[in-house]
């Protein structure tokens, strides 16, 4: 028995310890080699990049580039104060309109629609489409809705916020739909099986549950629109304004529309508060990144 | 063997049969042969998903606090037939029912028969425990608020469920803490209490104790026990001993491949009592299947 064992034992031994491993070959290596270059060069040109911008922007970081408003008279004192406060304007009406727009369309798809119905399976291919369209086609879309509604004025918070609002309803569809479709069938059969109709289902138990994953889907998405500028140059935001909005109606202009409006100009002043205020954006765009991995983390509900 | 399914209508009469229910016992032996007063009926129950049959010709009869358990092979068609009873079939894509079930007379496939009034009647438990992600109470007064039913005080008919259930001394302290800190078979226990919130009048039960330990298991069925007193139920199960433990009378199904598609579709065998149908059942298939030689 023991010399059975043993005998085994260094069978094994004398496989196993060759003295080289497979996944040391030249050719692993260089695999290897390969990969970590991508990685590298991938995260280092965003490295760069951003260092570059805060490196351009170093002598900006002080309080009047966000409380003050801007100034070609006085560029090194220059701020984007109507940007910043545009922006969040801009985030609250788009939000506003984007939101129960895109909850009551994912409900209707997932919860009520037909999934047989000709039209419906047109809804489906089209909102996949929709995701990938050009942000540039939705400001020219949110121009034409304000023609169709009556309304002339350009660059206005209102066509701001219809044109980021038809940018974000995609995603908001899209991953309101993973957050309902994530909720166990068996809550809805439990509520039906008491009663309930499937309103009383879907208003009740499948909506509360899916709350987490709709806001989380709602920020990324509004995190890609806060940097938008193309959508709102269509819809002819100023590229600075010298006060802040006090209405739907009122004027408008936003941080990346500033930073773009800077970047063509002579003085160098200006040019390096542009930098700065990237530095500025990148932070909104992660602080609402955050949030939304918070929200995730917290409200993570294991079935 | 006929491949025609035989049913309580068309089953010859045994001559042991007389003699086995009354070795059998007293209960069993009082116990008519076929329910009196039937609560609900299927007859010629016939279940499609698209092009598939999955469920022929049934004919079934549940009578009047009693506990019916529908037992067989996996894919007979037994869960199908149990959710055909509170029209919960109706969710499923391409489900299609032809026949009749009738809830004391009246045919619940008829049209302008609303479904969900009809599962405010014939309520349902389900295989995995699913309470839902709300406290314990609330979980008991979801069913009575969302049907509107007229309540002089939630506390009290939150306490009434839970004692009907057998949970209540085990929740009483915390039931404002969510559904989801209870164990397994408190849950089901509370799925349960759930279900009689509502009031209704039959309750269906698909493997209600698959997912629970076998003392949460005997739990359960003492509390079936319990209820017939108040309900009918209707029971799926995988579990042989379970039916014979519980239930007043089983229906036996089996699964019939079709030659030449392979589609297998679910067909009633054998209906009767069950300390009959357990001692000395009268089709073969239904032996093969109780003494383990299929199955």
């Amino acid at each position: 028995m023991s010399v059975a064992s043993t005998t085994a034992r260094e069978v094994t031994a004398s496989v196993v310890a060759t003295g080289r491993s497979r996944d040391r070959t030249p050719r692993s290596l260089i695999f290897l080699a390969l990969l970590w270059f991508s990685l590298f060069f991938g995260v280092m040109v965003l490295v760069a990049l951003i260092v570059d911008t805060a490196i351009q922007g170093a002598g900006r970081f002080d309080a009047a580039l966000i409380t003050d408003y801007s100034s070609r008279v006085r560029p090194e004192t220059t701020g984007f104060r109507a940007g910043i406060i545009g922006s969040l304007w801009l985030m609250a009406f788009t939000a506003l309109m984007a939101v129960p727009l895109g909850i009551a369309a994912a409900l209707y798809l997932e919860e009520f629609a037909d999934k047989d119905r000709w039209y419906n399976r047109l809804i489906e291919l089209n909102l996949q489409n929709l995701a990938a369209v050009p942000s540039i086609i939705y400001g020219l879309l949110a121009v034409a809705v304000m023609a169709l509604i009556g309304f002339q004025q350009t660059g206005i918070v209102l066509g701001g916020a219809i044109a980021l609002a038809l940018l974000i309803l995609p995603v908001i569809i899209i991953t309101t739909r993973e957050a309902v479709r994530s909720v166990p069938q068996d809550i809805r059969q439990g509520s039906l099986a008491l009663g309930a109709t499937v309103w009383q289902t879907t208003w009740r138990q499948t909506l509360p549950s899916a709350v987490p994953g709709i806001a989380t889907g709602t920020i990324l998405g509004l995190s890609r629109a806060i940097g938008e500028a193309a959508p709102l140059i269509v819809v002819g935001l100023a590229g600075s304004l010298l006060f802040s909005p006090t209405g739907v109606l009122s004027p408008i202009t936003a941080l990346p529309m500033q930073i773009y409006s800077l970047t063509s100009q002579s003085q160098a002043e200006l040019r390096e508060a542009a930098s700065a205020a990237i530095i500025v954006l990148l932070v909104m765009i992660l602080g609402l990144n955050a949030l939304a991995i918070f929200i995730r983390n917290k409200f993570q509900r294991s079935w | 063997m006929a491949t025609t399914p035989a049913t309580f209508s068309t089953r010859p009469k045994d001559p042991q049969e007389d003699l086995m229910t009354s070795v059998a016992g007293e209960d069993q032996g009082t116990l008519p042969e076929l329910p009196p007063e039937p609560v609900m009926e299927a007859n010629k129950l016939n279940v499609f998903y698209g092009d598939f049959h999955a469920v022929h010709d049934v004919d079934l009869r549940f009578g009047k606090n009693e506990i019916t358990a529908l037992i067989g092979p996996s894919g007979c068609g037994k869960s199908t037939v149990l959710r055909c009873l509170n029209r919960m079939n109706d969710l499923v894509a391409g489900a299609r029912v032809e026949g009749e079930v009738t809830y004391h007379g009246k045919n619940i496939y008829d049209r302008g028969v609303d479904p969900i009034a009809v599962r405010t009647h014939i309520g349902m438990v389900f295989q995995k425990p699913n309470p839902f992600p709300k406290s314990i109470f609330d979980n008991i007064a979801y069913g009575p608020r969302v049907t509107g039913m007229k309540v002089d005080s939630m506390d009290d008919l939150v306490e009434q469920a839970l004692r009907g259930a057998a949970l209540w001394d085990e929740v009483k302290d915390k039931l404002k803490q969510s559904a989801y800190g209870l164990s397994g078979g408190q849950q089901q226990r509370l799925c349960i209490a759930r279900t009689i919130a509502t009031r209704p009048d039959v309750i269906l039960m698909d493997e209600p104790c698959s997912a629970l330990d076998p003392i949460a298991t005997s739990r359960i069925e003492d509390l079936m026990m319990e209820l017939r007193s108040d309900y009918t139920i209707i029971i799926v199960t995988h579990n042989m001993q379970q039916a014979a433990r519980v239930s007043d009378r089983t229906a036996f199904f089996t699964a019939k491949a079709d030659e030449t598609t392979g589609n297998r579709t679910g067909l009633l065998v054998e209906f009767d009592r069950t300390k009959t149908l357990f001692s000395n059942p009268s089709d073969r298939r239904t032996e093969d299947y109780i003494s383990g030689r299929f199955g």
